[in-house]
C-alpha cells in the first residue's frame, strides 16, 4: 500500500530517493537550496544532501543548462530546475543546439545524462512568462526525451526514471496541479515511456498530458451522464509519443479528440493527429480533433479562463467527434 | 563636485596576490607576467549623507539644496505609501501580487530626477519610485499585478518603457535604443534598471559590451539590493559591479543607494557625461530590499533579523528627514506632506478598484500590427462561446 503525496511533494520525494541512490545526482537552480525553490519541491534536500549536491546557481538560465552539461561531462547526473516556463528561453540554445545533439555530435561516444524540471501551464492567476507550455519547442528536437506527469505516482516515478535515463529529459510538472494529492506506490507501475489508459472507451478517447488530464477525466464524467462511453489516456510521454497505445485505443473508440494547455497550431496535438490519421486511417469516424488554447500570447491571468481549454471545450470537441 | 568614475582610478597591479605566491617565487615566468592582474579592489560607496542623516565631508563640501531634497524626500513618502497600499490591496485579494520596493525609494527616485523627461528609462519590474516620478499614474502601475493587463502604460507619454520581467532583456532594449538616438544625432541619455541577479545574465553582459564598444548614450543602473529572491549577491559575483564596469568599458559608479542626494549627484555627474558623448555608464547603488521579494514570498526562509534590522537602520527616508529638520525644515511641510499622502492613498485604493480588464479578444487584435487568418477565425471562436456563456 502506498502512502499519500501531494504532486510537488511527490517530486520532493523521488529526487530525495534517486539523490540517495546514485551519489552523482545533483540539483541545481535559482533558488531551490535555502529556499527549497519556489513551489518547494526542493524542501530539504539542502539540509539532507549539502549544498554540494543542491546548488543554488548564479541568476542564468543558459549557465545552468551550460554547466550542467559540463558536470555530466564529468560524470554526474545533474537535474535542473528552470523556476518558471517562460524562464526556459535563455537556455534554448544550450539545450537545442548542445544538449540535444551531444550524443550525435560525438558519433555516440558522448552522453548527457541531464534532467530539466519546468513547471508547466497555467490556471494559477501567475503574471505574464509564468503560465506557458513549451513542451513542442522541445519535442522538436531530435536528442531530446520530453515527459509530463499529472498525478504525484507518477511524478514520484517518473522523475526517478528520467534522472536514471542516460538521455537528456525535459520533465514537465503541471504547476497548477502541484498541491493535488493522490496514492504514490512503492514500485512504478509502467515505465517512462508508456502512456497510461485511465479509462476505456467506445465512443470517443480524449487523449491528454499533465494538467489537462484532470479536465479531460472530468469531461469523460460528464458525457458518461449522456451516455457516451468517452476513454481517457494520460499521454504521460511526449517525445517518443506512445503509438502502439494511440492506436489501440483509436480502433477501440473510433474517435479521437486531443487536449492540451498549448496553443494547436504546430502543437503536440497536431502530431497525434497526424500520427493517428497515418496509421488508424481505416479505424476512425471522425477526423482527430484538438483542443488548446488559443494561437495567442498567453493572456493577462483575468483572461485566462477563457484562454484554456476547459471541460465544456473539450466536450464541445467530443460533441463534433459524435455528430461527424 | 568631486564624484569620479572608478575607471579613472583603476589602476592595474601586478601579480602579487597571496594565492599564487608560490607561483611567484619560484617562478621566473611570474616575474615577466607584469601585465596579470589581481582582483581589482571595491572602492566605498560615494555618501553625502550618513545612516544619521549627517553630512558627511563631501556632503559638507557640495552642500544641499534644501528644495530638491524636499522634493525627493516627498518622492520617496509616495513611493513607500504606494507600497503600503499595493500590499493591503494584494492581501485583501484586488491584486494578485505585489512587488514591494521598500528600502529601495533612494535609488530610484533620486537617479529618475537626475534624468531629462526627454530620456528614456527601461526599467525592470520593481521601479513604482521611478514610475510615479514620471507622472504615471497609480492605476497604469497596478494594472499588471491585478492581472488585467501585462503592461500599464503607455510609454510614449510617460517615456518608460513597459516592464520587463524576464530578467535583464530590457538592457539591451536599452542598448539598441541608444543605438538609434545616436544615429538620430539626438543628446537624450537612455536610462536602464537592473537588480543584482539579472546581472548574471547574459544578456545583461552582452549590453555592457555593446554598448561601451558602441560609445552609446546609455546608463546602467543596478539596484543591488542584496538579494535575489533568496539567493545573496555573494552567489552571483565575485567581483563587484562598480568594478566589473571598468572591464567593459564602461564607467563604473558606486554610491549609496539609501542617499537620495548622493545618487542624484552621482547620476546627475555620469549623465552628463554620457550625454556629452563620453560613453556609457554603470552605476551600482548600494540598497536593500526591506521586505520579501513579492506578496507571495516569505523573506524569513534565508535572511536573518539581524541584517534586516542592520538596514533598516539605514533607511532612506528617516535618513533625509532628519537631514530636513537639522536644516530647519519644520512641521508645517511634515504635516503638508502627511495629508498629501492620506489623499494619495485614498486615490491608490479607489483607482486600484476601478481596474477591469478587456475581453480576451483584444489580445486577438493586439497580438498581429497586420490581418492574420488565425486571430480572425479563433477571434470569432471566442465570441461565439463567450456570447453562448452569456446568453
Ligand atoms: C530569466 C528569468 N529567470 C528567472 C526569473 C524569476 N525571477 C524573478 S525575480 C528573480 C530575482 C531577481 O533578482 P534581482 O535581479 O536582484 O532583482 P530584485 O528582485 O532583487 O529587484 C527571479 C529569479 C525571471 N523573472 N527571469
Ligand atoms: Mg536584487
Amino acid at each position: 500500500m502506498g502512502t499519500r503525496y501531494a504532486l510537488g511533494a511527490a517530486i520532493n520525494a523521488g529526487l530525495r530517493a534517486a539523490m540517495a541512490r546514485d551519489e552523482k545526482v545533483l540539483v541545481m537552480g535559482e533558488d531551490i537550496a535555502a529556499l527549497g525553490g519556489v513551489f518547494r519541491v526542493t524542501d530539504g534536500l539542502a539540509a539532507e544532501f549539502g549544498t554540494d549536491r543542491v546548488v543554488d546557481t548564479p541568476l542564468a538560465e543558459s549557465g545552468i543548462v551550460g554547466t550542467a552539461i559540463g558536470l555530466a561531462l564529468r560524470g554526474y547526473r545533474p537535474v535542473c530546475e528552470i523556476q518558471f516556463d517562460g524562464f526556459v528561453y535563455p537556455a534554448f540554445d544550450q539545450i537545442v543546439s548542445q544538449l540535444a545533439k551531444m550524443r550525435a555530435r560525438s558519433q555516440g561516444r558522448l552522453s548527457l545524462p541531464i534532467v530539466i524540471r519546468i513547471p508547466v501551464g497555467g490556471g494559477i492567476g501567475a503574471v505574464e512568462h509564468h503560465s506557458e507550455s513549451n513542451e513542442a519547442y522541445f519535442a522538436h528536437t531530435a536528442g531530446l526525451r520530453v515527459v509530463s506527469c499529472s498525478n504525484p505516482d507518477d511524478a514520484f516515478h517518473m522523475i526517478q526514471q528520467a534522472i536514471a535515463s542516460d538521455d537528456p529529459v525535459i520533465f514537465y510538472e503541471p504547476k497548477r496541479r502541484y498541491w493535488d494529492k493522490g496514492e504514490v506506490l512503492d514500485e512504478p507501475s509502467r515505465s517512462l515511456h508508456e502512456a497510461a489508459v485511465l479509462r476505456e472507451g467506445t465512443d470517443c478517447t480524449l487523449v491528454a498530458h499533465g494538467p489537462t488530464v484532470a479536465t479531460a477525466l472530468a469531461a469523460a464524467d460528464a458525457a458518461r451522464e449522456d451516455g457516451f462511453s468517452v476513454g481517457v489516456v494520460d499521454l504521460r510521454t511526449i517525445s517518443p509519443l506512445d503509438v502502439p497505445t494511440l492506436r489501440k485505443v483509436a480502433a477501440a473508440s473510433h474517435r479521437v479528440v486531443v487536449v492540451h494547455e498549448a496553443s494547436t497550431f504546430l502543437g503536440i496535438g497536431a502530431e497525434i493527429a497526424a500520427t493517428i490519421t497515418e496509421e488508424c486511417f481505416y479505424d476512425l469516424e471522425a477526423p482527430v480533433l484538438r483542443v488548446g488554447a488559443y494561437n495567442l500570447p498567453y493572456p493577462p491571468a483575468h483572461m485566462e479562463d477563457d484562454f484554456l481549454p476547459d471541460v465544456d471545450r473539450v466536450l464541445e470537441a467530443v460533441d463534433a467527434s459524435l455528430s461527424f | 563636485m568631486a564624484v569620479h568614475p572608478t575607471m579613472l582610478a583603476a589602476d592595474p597591479m601586478p601579480g602579487t596576490s597571496e594565492g599564487t605566491s608560490s607561483v611567484t617565487t619560484i617562478s621566473p615566468l611570474a616575474t615577466l607576467l607584469a601585465a596579470q592582474q589581481t582582483d581589482p579592489t571595491s572602492t566605498p560607496p560615494f555618501q553625502l549623507v550618513d545612516e544619521h542623516g549627517d553630512l558627511t565631508a563631501a556632503g559638507r563640501e557640495v552642500g544641499v539644496d534644501l528644495d530638491l531634497a524636499k522634493d525627493l524626500h516627498a518622492d520617496m513618502v509616495l513611493a513607500r505609501r504606494l507600497d503600503q497600499e499595493g500590499l493591503a490591496l494584494q492581501r485583501q485579494g484586488e491584486l494578485h501580487l505585489w512587488l514591494m520596493a521598500w528600502g529601495q525609494e533612494a535609488a530610484q527616485v533620486g537617479s529618475v530626477r537626475a534624468l531629462q523627461l526627454s530620456d528614456r528609462v527601461f526599467p525592470s519590474y520593481r521601479e513604482h519610485a521611478v514610475a510615479l516620478c514620471r507622472g504615471i499614474s497609480p492605476a497604469d502601475i497596478m494594472r499588471q499585478w491585478r492581472g488585467v493587463a501585462h503592461s500599464g502604460w503607455d510609454p510614449a507619454e510617460s517615456n518608460v518603457h513597459i516592464n520587463s520581467l524576464v530578467l535583464g532583456t530590457q538592457t539591451l532594449h536599452a542598448t539598441g535604443y541608444a543605438t538609434g538616438v545616436r544615429l538620430d544625432r539626438s543628446d537624450e541619455v537612455v536610462m536602464t534598471y537592473f537588480g543584482d541577479g539579472a546581472a548574471s545574465q547574459g544578456d545583461v553582459n552582452e549590453a555592457f559590451n555593446w554598448a561601451a564598444a558602441g560609445g552609446l548614450p546609455v546608463v546602467f543602473f543596478c539596484q543591488n539590493n542584496q538579494w535575489a529572491i533568496s539567493t545573496p549577491t555573494a552567489t552571483q559575483m565575485r567581483t563587484p559591479l562598480h568594478v566589473r564596469a571598468a572591464g567593459f568599458g564602461l564607467a563604473g559608479y558606486h554610491v549609496d543607494g539609501n542617499d537620495v542626494l548622493a545618487v542624484h549627484a552621482v547620476t546627475q555627474h555620469a549623465v552628463a557625461r554620457v550625454r556629452a558623448g563620453e560613453g556609457p555608464a554603470l552605476i551600482e547603488a548600494q540598497t536593500y530590499r526591506l521586505a520579501g521579494h513579492s506578496s507571495s514570498d516569505d523573506p524569513k526562509r534565508y535572511r536573518t533579523d539581524d541584517e534586516l534590522a542592520g538596514w533598516q537602520a539605514k533607511d532612506p527616508i528617516v535618513r533625509l528627514e532628519r537631514l530636513l529638520r537639522s536644516s530647519g525644515v519644520d512641521d508645517t511641510y511634515f504635516d503638508e506632506l502627511q495629508a498629501r499622502e492620506e489623499a494619495f492613498a485614498a486615490e491608490v485604493r479607489e483607482q486600484c478598484k476601478t481596474l477591469h480588464g478587456d475581453d480576451l479578444a483584444v489580445v486577438f487584435d493586439h497580438t498581429y500590427a497586420e490581418p492574420h487568418p488565425v486571430m480572425e477565425s479563433e477571434r470569432a471562436q471566442h465570441v461565439a462561446r463567450r456570447d453562448r456563456t452569456v446568453a
